[in-house]
Parts: structure tokens; sequence; C-alpha cells
């Protein structure tokens, strides 16, 4: 996990930034880093590279797509080779060379810092470091924007995270119409406002009195929650065998859409491209939606019916994943899978199915 | 910490057919590094992934043993894309290893016990690894009885048989070899499937008595109540699974079986282990 401002030993700051000055700010830190930020495009917005002279996107209520994509790009190469025999390392892989100079994600949501946090623990561990992703996310600063008016999807309270959530965010900015309000959460944050250089320091007392006002009242904006207390009180096989999972999984199309859009899922695949003699090893965005994801060559496939794969998509966000690291459900309460799925399955549905669950006999 | 998507690169030793319908081969690998032989130190039971540029990765257990040095070994069934290019690939080509990946036999826990080897068909790699490791001078004494039930669609079906009828000579295991059915008449060893060769041949079971056992889902589900029949536990019996992977070390999120991960909290489990996951594998 990372480490809380106090822990650093580092004193919490707030930094008022008058907007006439933000695209100031935005060119002083392109000195320092490759920025990211929401942008709109023809199907809605997008986290994305920002390219000269493009400011981050500060007003929009859902993105699309969350950041997963800085460290986790939806097809990045890893590993390469020449099969040209006639070369001294043929089929002899190495690393592909990547940019990991400082990033930063500039306007962010809360609840996909906390969701970049969750999927640290499957590319992060004590046997194994992925170092794409690794590398990636340490090079990177996270500056978020809470959430003054929580869309009708929103249900991130619930969910270990809320609309000023500062969990995984290294700047909190909060909108106050003439300015944004900063907050500063990590010696990273402090780093990028040096950079940033406009703005004023305010007084951390009443900074944090107008946060906690704008957090309540963004909180009472979330009508919805996800229920999830009385999963750990069942076991794994108990849900799994439950008898509702033919109803949840009746009018899924297996499209998948719900695994791209959450900020939590991180399934990937590995594939080999060649052209001409130089072949490339690719790590891709997987879906455990897809048949393809469990099928053996053999053709037997433990997955191999729909309902099978949903399942695991709910029980892993809210029974494996909760069970295995105790640190919570694998879901951020973002509603984006709600939102873009074109059956309208709706995970809170389900997690109220299972938390509900008592089996009569 | 080391890249581990990064595989070892290795020279292909040697291929030997393996099975007279020619469906596997088994492959003998050098590593280019001698480093690498030493950082791929890997006990009986483990798995990695044979990893070739330009075509993909497979994770395919470990034939050769930790006792024997200087080469690693892998039994490769004909199946898909990348087990049919290496199966056209020759000595001397270049490709990778990955690993060696996941869990392996409780070798620990086995200690000062008998032990009972169950294989069928092709899922005997592991277990001639295991084999060899218990057979070496150095570990023997460490183990009790060992008892080995292996058995195949015919005599030339059967893997490692010179091995096996090595092994079959000395006093110091206890070969049980099967064949479903042979028209050979100079055939000296059993006939007949390997559930019942179990029931007539294993020992009963004690509470020093563990079994290993890896074959085709099918010879696994008859030959759980042969070994019930015998009195196991379901802690005693273990067993070794396979699921799709990509990544092998626990990352890409396809093998899971609940909330484990065939390829990092497995391949190995007991029974007790597996009666508390879903059936996904």
């Amino acid at each position: 996990m990372i480490l809380s401002s106090k822990e650093k030993g580092h004193t919490m700051k707030f930094i008022t930034i008058d907007k006439k000055d933000w695209a100031k700010g935005i060119e002083n830190s392109r000195k320092a880093y490759q920025l990211f930020g929401p942008v709109k495009e023809k199907n809605g917005v997008l986290i994305k590279n920002l390219e000269k002279g493009v400011l981050p996107l500060m007003e929009y209520t859902d993105s699309v797509m969350s950041a997963k994509s800085v460290m986790f790009p939806q097809s990045e190469m890893i590993l390469k080779t020449t099969l040209d025999e006639s070369k001294e390392d043929h089929h002899i892989m190495k690393r592909v060379d990547t940019n990991y100079s400082p990033r930063a994600v500039v306007g962010m949501r809360p609840f996909d810092a906390k969701a970049i946090q969750l999927v640290k623990m499957n590319f992060d561990t004590k046997d194994f470091r992925d170092p794409y992703w690794c590398d990636a996310y340490e090079a990177t600063t996270f500056v978020g924007l809470a959430v003054n008016k929580p869309g009708l999807y929103d249900f991130s309270t619930s969910a270990g995270s809320g609309p000023f959530g500062e969990d995984g965010l290294d700047v909190l900015l909060a909108d106050m119409d003439d300015k944004y309000v900063a907050k500063i959460l990590s010696d990273k944050g402090q780093d990028f406002i040096d950079i940033f250089a406009v703005g004023t320091s305010s007084d951390e007392k009443e900074s944090q009195v107008l946060f906690d006002v704008l957090r309540k009242e963004a909180e009472k904006n979330i009508a919805s929650a996800i229920e999830t207390d009385k999963l750990k009180d069942k076991t794994i096989l108990y849900l799994h065998e439950a008898p509702f999972w033919d109803d949840v999984a009746f009018s899924c199309i297996n499209c998948g859409t719900c695994t791209y859009v959450c900020p939590t899922c991180w399934c990937f695949d590995i594939q080999d491209e060649t052209k001409r003699k130089a072949s490339t090893r690719f790590r891709n965005w997987d879906t455990c939606m897809s048949s393809l994801f469990t099928s053996h060559a053999s053709g037997h496939n433990p997955r191999d019916a729909k309902t099978q794969r949903v399942r695991q998509r709910f029980m892993h966000k809210l029974k494996y994943f909760p069970d295995k690291y105790e640190e919570g459900i694998m879901c951020v309460g973002c509603g984006r899978c709600v939102k873009s799925c074109p059956v309208n399955i709706d995970i809170r549905k389900v997690a109220k199915t299972m938390n509900s669950y008592e089996n009569k006999e | 910490m080391e890249n581990p998507y990064m595989p070892y690169p290795v020279r292909i030793d040697d291929i030997e057919i393996a099975t007279e319908d020619r469906s596997l081969k088994t492959f003998k690998f050098v590593f280019l590094n001698k480093e690498d032989e030493e950082k791929f130190s890997y006990q009986a039971g483990q798995f990695a992934e044979l990893s070739i540029p330009g075509v993909g990765e497979i994770p395919i257990g470990i034939a050769s043993s930790p006792v024997e040095k200087g080469f690693v070994k892998f039994t490769v069934f004909r199946t898909g894309v990348v087990t049919t290019h290496l199966h056209n690939m020759k000595v001397g080509d270049i490709m990778g290893i990955r690993g060696p990946l996941g869990n392996w036999y409780p070798w620990e826990k086995l200690e000062n016990k008998n032990i009972v080897i169950i294989g069928g068909g092709f899922a005997f790699t592991t277990l001639r690894s295991s084999i060899i490791y218990m057979l070496d001078s150095a570990n023997r004494n460490k183990f009790k009885n060992i008892d080995v039930v292996y058995g195949a669609r015919s005599p030339g079906m059967l893997l490692y048989r010179e091995e096996l009828f090595e092994w079959e000579k000395r006093d110091d295991i206890n070969m049980h070899i099967t064949v479903d059915g042979t028209d050979d008449p100079e055939w000296k060893y059993h006939t007949g499937f390997v559930p019942q060769i179990v029931e007539q041949n294993a020992p009963k079971a004690d509470d020093d008595t563990y079994a290993i056992i890896c074959g085709p889902p099918i010879m696994i589900k008859f030959t759980q109540p042969s070994l019930v029949q015998l009195g196991y536990r379901d802690d005693q019996i273990i067993m070794s699974l396979e699921n799709r992977m990509k990544c092998g070390i626990g990352m890409c999120g396809r093998c899971n079986i609940g909330k484990e991960l065939v390829c990092k909290d497995g391949p190995v489990f007991t029974l007790e282990e597996l009666n508390q996951t879903p059936k996904e594998y």
C-alpha cells in the first residue's frame, strides 16, 4: 500500500490555483511530465496522453474509460527479437524500450485512483513484480479531481472510495468555482505542485473545512449502494453453486464491455506478432467473458457456458478477491459497467442477490 | 527482481519420439548461458513456459528431475499451435524457457512416508521427475516404500519405456505397469485400467502413506473411488491440475479455480483442497 502523507513525514498542504492560471501550470508541468488526462472524443470522455496544447477536460460527469490504461495499455509491446538466423542474437527475447520518464494523470476520478491500488495487488506481489505495470506506476503522479456532482451511476461511497476519496492519489483537486484548491497528499504530489508553480498556499484548516462541506454535499447525491456485508460469511462453494446464476447471466451477450471499461479488471492475453523477421510479444487486455479465455488446446473448456463466465466475473470481484486479499471488494463503484452494459446487467443488483442468498434446503 | 516474462534462451539438444503414434516427443534443452541453469533451479512437480518467439508460449510440466544436471527435459503432446510448431523444430534451434513456475509435490511432508504414484497416459512427466528424484542415491532413504501404477492404452503409448522396465527390475520400487489392451503375446505386465490395478495392487492406506495422482480426467474420476476403497483420506491424495495459462505467474487471470490460481497456488493440490474450490478445471 502507498504510504499516507503523514507516514512520509510530510506536512499536508493546500494550494489555491486561480483558474486563470491553470493553463500556465499545465504548461509548466509538461517540462517534467508526460501528461495524461480526460479528453472528449466522439464516443465520450477517455483518459489519454495530452498532446501539446491540449488541456485536461475538467468539467465532465463520467469518463467512458478509466485511467488504468496509463499503467496498463490496451495493447503493449513487452518483448522483441529477430527471427533472422544470420543475426547472432536471433530468437533471444529482449525487453522493449518504453519511456518511463515521469508521467502525471491530471483530472482523474478518485475512484479510479483507488482502483489502481487494487490492481497493484495483482501486479506487484511478494513473488513476482510485473515490470511493465510497476515501472509505469512508479513513474506516475496521480492528480485527482474531486467529484462535486456525482453521476447517476456512481456508488463509490459503498465501494471503499467516494467523490473525495484520497486513496492512491498524490494530489486531490477540488473545483471551487473560479479556482481549484489542491490538497497535497504525498511527496510525489508536492513535487508536481512545485513544478506546476502557480497558486498560493492556503490555510490548512479553512481549506479542509471547504473540502468537507463539498464532500458531504457530493456524498448526499449518491443515491445507490452496493451491498456486500454478508458475503464474507458465505463460502465460495455456497455462492458458486447457488441457483440464481442462470438468471443473472440470461441476458448477457458476453460482449466483454464491462471488463474493458472496468478500472479494476486486469486480465490479459499474451500474443506474438511477426513482421518479416521482427517478432514482438504483446500483452493485450483480455476478458473473462470470452470462451477462448479458458479454452484448453484439447478443446476442453472449464468455463464453456455463458453462465460460468458471468459467475466468474461477479465471484472474482465480490468473493474471490475479498477472500484472497482481505482489502474489500474488487469494485470501486464507478458505475461504468452498469452504464455501458448493452443488456442492463447491474452489479449492484447481482451483489444484492448474492448478499441476500440463503439456501432454504 | 528479474523480469518474469523474460525467457531464458535455450538450444534444443535432442528430440526423441516418445510414443508409437508420434504424438508425443521429448525435448532436451540446454541453456545458452550456464548461469541461467542455476537460476532455473526447480523441484519435481513444477512446470515452465516453453517460449517460441513469433509463435507463443505453452505451460508444460518439467519431465527432467532436479537431480539430473546440465539439461532440462519436457515431453510435449502435439495438440495446438505452439506444440505443433515445436514438434516441427529441429535439434540446434534456439527458443526460450520461462520458469520454474508453480508449486511442487510436498517433498518435505512426504519424507519418511510411503509413496504411491498413479499415472495415466501422457500425464506421467512430472511423475517421472519425481521417481528419478526419489530413486536418486542421495534421496532414496528419505522415503519408505514406493509404488508406481502407470497405465497407457498400449505398450507403445507408455512414456519412458526403457526407464520403466529398468525400474521394474529394481527392488527399491514396486512397479505396476499396465495397458488397456495389447496383442503382444510377450507382454509381461498388467492388462487393465488404472483404477482396477490400483485397487488390486496399491498398498492400503495408513497415516504414513500418500498417493500422487496425475492423469486424464476420466482416470482421476474412476481412481478416486479405488483410493477411497483402500482407505485414503482426501488430504492423502495429491493431484496436479492443468488449466489454460498465459503468464504462469498469477497475473493474467484465466487459470483460477475460485480464489486459487492453478499457475501459482498450484498446480499441485490435495483432494481436500480441491473439495473447497469450484470444479473449474
